[in-house]
């Protein structure tokens, strides 16, 4: 993967696949100390304890069309080589919520990427699934719950390419915003 | 600085959208629409699955065609990724393989404008001879 923001489509994918109806996914950045965590959580269907431990193993996967399955090792990978980590929680029927940490001063510490594009991606390319999403720098926060656009929206479809173009550009300069104001203080 | 666009602004946008064009009755939409999966498994979007939706999404704007683009999660073909699902209206799904921008500018001008069949249809997904 590119940068982390492709980790991020990747692993909301998984949440997809578990039946999630609503994905949280939460950026935090902290430039100062170095720190950048990602969190996703979803209230899919959730793993039994013998799976969760297996989910970091490359060579497991539940899928039945192959035998490998690379998401979460690949991610795990990129997270522990700039000294940081990767810890996956889950209950059955719950839900599961995955939590990486990089350390953004290491060499090898990919950049977030267009986090605002996969976040369109997401919420338009699963329309029936809600994605609240969170991004934090130090004390700037944004935030966008995909369950208010719809509210917003009524029957007018989430995917249609205006809508598709607005939630870009509502993401992009947001995101910009938070970004910009924490860098003036 | 300009302000950033917030939920109150969409608001107003989706009163001019339903406005401007006749939006489709309800429940009419997905089957009477060129509908459009986009594989974004692992070795999807490390192939660059991320581009060919955002092509897709914005050519088909541009070129006037009224088309469904969502993403799907593997579809069992890593060795042609990026691969692409496009359904036509009352027609069986095909699958394309190794789908770059040019590519996919081909799908939309040939098969989905003309239904044309292009190179690079992955196998399983279409009947041969045999089969009928």
């Amino acid at each position: 993967m590119k940068d982390i923001s492709l980790h991020i489509l990747d692993i909301a994918n998984n949440s997809v696949s578990a039946g999630a109806t609503l994905i949280e996914i939460e950026i935090y950045e902290q430039p100062l100390a170095g720190i950048l965590t990602i969190k996703i959580k979803d209230n899919g269907r959730g793993m039994k304890p013998e799976i969760l431990q297996k989910v970091t193993d490359p060579f497991y996967t539940t899928r039945t069309n192959r035998k490998v399955g690379m998401g979460i090792p690949l991610l795990k990978q990129n997270a522990e080589q700039t000294g940081g980590s990767l810890k996956i929680q889950s209950e059955e029927r719950v839900g599961a919520e995955l939590t990486a940490v990089f350390n953004t001063n290491h060499i090898d510490c990919p950049p977030l990427g267009n986090i605002a594009e996969i976040m369109t991606i997401l919420i338009t390319g699963n329309p029936k699934i809600d994605f609240l999403y969170t991004h934090k720098i130090e004390n700037q926060e944004f935030s966008l719950d995909s369950r208010q656009i719809k509210e917003i929206l009524e029957d007018v479809p989430i995917n249609s390419p205006p809508m598709v173009r607005y939630i870009r550009e509502m993401l992009t300069e947001n995101i910009e915003e938070i970004n910009q104001s924490n860098s003036n203080q | 600085m300009t302000k950033v666009k917030s939920l109150a602004d969409l608001r107003k946008m989706k009163e001019e959208l339903q406005n401007k064009v006749h939006l489709r009755e309800k429940g009419d939409n997905a089957e009477s629409l060129v509908q459009i999966r986009v594989g974004m498994g692992t070795s999807g979007i490390a192939s660059g699955a991320k581009e060919i939706f955002n092509f897709f999404v914005e050519e088909l704007e541009k070129r006037n065609i009224e088309a469904v683009v969502t993403q799907t999660g593997d579809m069992g073909y890593n060795f042609a990724e990026p691969t692409v699902e496009v359904t036509l209206p009352g027609k069986d799904p095909i699958v394309f393989g190794n789908v770059t921008t040019q590519k996919a500018d081909k799908i939309i001008e040939c098969y989905i404008k003309n239904g044309e069949l292009v190179e690079g249809i992955l196998p399983e997904n279409y009947d041969k001879i045999d089969n009928k």
